[in-house]
């Protein structure tokens, strides 16, 4: 049983670390071998964060090999583009429609304009989703991360009880019902966007 | 089942292993251990003001007869380094580990140091886990051969190690017999008796070489592929996710090393990779034993984090696959101060002054970065005040230590001790934010608290810097710019040495992020689009075609970019 990949990428204060905790859970709770490891400088001052999270059947590095991931979250466009070089040439990226612009130090150039057709250029499948917005209008701007993760559980085969379960478990009493609405937007805004079940390789596992 | 971190799995084995005390200074990628050590109730953790007194209130403890730990970076050795190289000339009563985290790839640290040497150096054994389950179990492990042989041990872990989640299955709590302690000055006063201690060394580092042929945690993975394999931690990872059919020696104790095993091991292929992250110590001990079929680094580079990418290019010579940054714009998004960072206001009036500054580590070593570029040096702890008692000795007139006030405990007393006695002029500048910002908040002996959530005695810092001489001292709060220079600049007039204490809290600590303030915001038509506001290098202030825009989601009503307005065109939100 060949080993899923998942990269989330995303800034500092955006919750790429939480995402990821997340699904590593869920994934354990489903039954299979996890690595998860996140990759960040000191203390994210607003720096790129990205973490790493991979189950199957047995799990060595806690970082995918280039070029092998199966599935991308990214808070933020810049972000995809800085790790899309994990991705595997028939990968699936999953996008907030979201800008941070990066402090500059020594480095004018314009913050890239056309980065989904880039990434659609290289091949993999592009799906854009206002996860900012969507979690803005539940009543935080920080529970894009949960939008993102439910457009991502479309296309895993983990349960949807052990996803509830593992909200409940992680996500503290005071936010978990605007991350439950949350994960609960990005399932349908996945269906919306183009659906995924339709896809051949969108589940490459089962626990 | 639980999913954990090798640093909350290390705190669980100590935890299990009957750890009774445990002290340590922060450092990423160490600090979680003491934190989640601190959360058992059986443990008794405390955050210490630096490695070396963290390292000897341990050791004091283990002499005593209480299993303990120590935790920290791998710099944090460099401070420890004196009572390392010395305990082991006694030797432990009660078992006593010592974690340490290496960084490789520097994440956040500034340099990069393989601490496997300073064991050797120390002749101190090494276990290194390669994974959460790992960890668990060779912390436990650590503490049994610590005890058996009498020696601290060095557990040894990295970034990788520290912060990757994977499945460990929790154990219980097994009590320790706490060993009474004798009063045997021969063993225990190291100069008067070091030279009978140093033969006794020698014998314990003979038992320890045998003990490594028999542990359980050097393993073979026998495999299909005719390919050898030595390696360690989480390079096995690599290797394994390369090439699981090779057969693989993996190492569990890095040093000593188990030398007639890897003999035998070498003897049966034509050649041997050596896998290790950061400096050839394997390899160098291998060619120490006269084993001469191997390949290490001049394949698997010494410098930064290896990866499965990096171990497969080599051992097949395929290259690593490119980021997209040549096609596209990928631009670099290095960490800033955050909004409403009390830090900034003396960056600001540090600048204005165009003094040298010689700096120190910690949130505020970003000073160094645009648009303030007001920091100059910064090299290790404590650091800042000696480096510019040196500067001014070079005959520099104007120059200025800044210093966090975790940093000043920690190591920036003595420096400021010195400057006092040889009657340098030294200006101060201490940035007390009422925290250790930098590796995510931990209390110190200045926060009034606690590493397990106690109310403390705070450091005055006042009445410390005034009791060592220093007769101008001088508190301002960084938020209010004007004061901030004004105060900068009597310090620097002041004819002896100097300390202004710039007081405000982080902005990320708890009491203050629960309060509410007013965001602050452009009013367009006054803006003269000059861009003075952007000398304040606020996270929430942006720049757009038309002028500045302040997000009011991230910003916490500072007004330090109000205050660099030249025509109030930045206002409080409710004033608009
Ligand atoms: C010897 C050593 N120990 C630990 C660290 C890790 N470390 C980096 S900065 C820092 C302290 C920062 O606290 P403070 O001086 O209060 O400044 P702040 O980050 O709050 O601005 C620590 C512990 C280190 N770099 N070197």
């Amino acid at each position: 049983m060949p080993v899923t990949n998942v990269l989330i990428a995303g800034v500092g204060g955006q919750g790429t670390i939480l995402a990821s905790e997340l699904l590593a859970m869920a994934a354990m709770t489903a039954g299979y071998d996890v690595k998860q490891g996140e990759f960040h400088g000191v203390a994210q001052r607003g720096g790129s964060v990205f973490s790493h999270v991979r189950f199957g059947e047995r799990v060595y590095s806690p970082m995918a090999p280039r070029g092998s991931v199966d599935y991308m979250l990214a808070l933020e466009q810049l972000e995809a583009l800085r790790y899309a070089h994990f991705v595997k040439p028939t990968g699936t990226v999953l996008v907030n429609d979201h800008r941070v612009e990066p402090i500059r130090v020594a480095d004018e150039r314009p913050y890239p304009e056309n980065a989904m057709g880039f990434l659609g250029q290289q091949g993999f499948r592009v799906v854009m989703l206002d996860a900012t917005r969507t979690a803005l209008e539940l009543g935080n701007y920080r529970a894009a991360n949960a939008v993102l993760l439910g457009a991502l559980a479309e296309f895993l085969e983990i349960p949807g009880e052990v996803w509830e379960r593992t909200l409940e478990e992680r996500v503290p009493t005071r936010l978990l019902e605007l991350n439950r609405r949350a994960f609960a937007a990005g399932r349908t805004a996945l269906t919306r966007a183009g659906g995924s079940t339709a896809l051949p390789d969108a589940t490459s596992s089962s626990p | 089942m639980r999913l954990m971190s090798g640093n909350e799995a290390m705190a669980l084995g100590a935890w299990e292993a009957g750890v009774a005390f445990a002290a340590g200074y922060p450092g990423t990628p160490s600090t979680e251990v003491l934190e989640r050590l601190a959360e058992y109730e059986e443990v008794d953790a405390h955050w210490a003001t630096n490695e070396k007194v963290a390292f000897e209130e341990a050791m004091g403890a283990a002499l005593g007869g209480a299993r303990s730990m120590v935790t920290m970076k791998h710099v944090g050795l460099n401070v420890a380094a004196d009572p390392f190289m010395v305990f082991p000339y006694a030797g432990t009563n009660a078992g006593f580990v010592v974690l340490v985290a290496d960084d490789p790839g520097m994440y956040s640290s500034q340099n990069e140091q393989d601490s496997r040497y300073f064991a050797k150096v120390a002749k101190v054994p090494i276990l290194e886990p390669a994974d959460a389950a790992e960890a668990r179990r060779f912390t436990a492990a650590a503490f049994e051969l610590s005890e058996r042989f009498r020696t601290p041990v060095m557990l040894r872990s990295t970034t990788r190690l520290a912060h990757t989640r994977s499945r460990v299955e929790p154990g219980e709590r097994r009590e320790a017999d706490r060993q009474p302690f004798s009063r045997q000055v021969s063993q225990f006063a190291i100069p008067v008796y070091a030279r009978f201690r140093r033969v006794e060394l020698e014998d314990k580092l003979a038992r320890l070489r045998e003990f490594t042929e028999e542990f359980q945690g050097n393993v073979v993975d026998e495999g299909s592929d005719p390919i050898g394999i030595v390696t360690h931690g989480i390079p096995y990872q690599y290797v394994k996710e390369v090439c699981p059919n090779a057969t693989v020696f993996k190492l569990g104790m890095l040093y000593p090393l188990p030398r007639r095993r890897l003999e035998e091991f070498c003897r049966r292929f034509d050649t041997v990779f050596v896998v290790e992250e950061s400096e050839g110590f394997v390899e160098q001990e291998l060619a120490s034993f006269g084993i001469r079929n191997v390949i290490g680094k001049a394949r698997f580079t010494n410098v930064g984090e290896l990866s499965a990418d990096l171990v497969k290019a080599g051992l097949t010579g395929a290259p690593v696959r490119p980021d997209f940054s040549t096609d596209i714009a990928i631009l670099p998004r290095p960490p800033v101060l955050c909004a409403g960072c009390p830090h900034r206001g003396v960056f600001n009036a540090l600048k204005k002054l165009g003094v040298l500054v010689t700096g120190d580590i910690g949130c505020y070593t970003l000073g160094c970065l645009p648009p303030y570029e007001a920091i100059h040096t910064t090299f290790c702890m404590g650091a800042s005040i000696a480096n510019a008692t040196g500067f001014h000795r070079a005959g520099e007139e104007r120059v200025v230590a800044v210093i966090g006030d975790s940093t000043f405990l920690h190591s920036g007393l003595p420096g400021l001790v010195s400057a006092v006695y040889n009657r340098v002029p030294t200006t101060m500048v201490l940035l007390d934010n009422g925290t250790t910002g930098m590796t995510g908040h931990q209390e110190h002996p200045g926060t009034g608290h606690t590493l397990k959530g106690d109310t403390a005695p705070a450091v005055n810092y006042e009445a410390l810097i005034r009791a060592i001489g220093v007769q101008h001292v001088e508190v301002v709060d960084p938020w209010d710019l004007e004061s901030t220079e004004r105060a900068i600049r009597a310090g620097l007039e002041h004819s002896g040495p100097a300390a202004i204490i710039a007081r405000r809290h982080c902005r990320l600590l708890p009491v203050e992020k629960a309060e509410q303030r007013t965001p602050y915001t452009v009013v367009l038509d006054e803006c003269i689009v000059c861009e003075e506001c952007m000398e304040s290098g606020c996270p929430a202030l942006v720049w757009e075609d038309d002028g500045p825009r302040i997000h009011d989601w991230e910003c916490v009503g500072c007004s330090l970019c109000a205050q660099l307005c030249p025509v109030d065109a930045i206002v409080a939100a409710e004033v608009a």
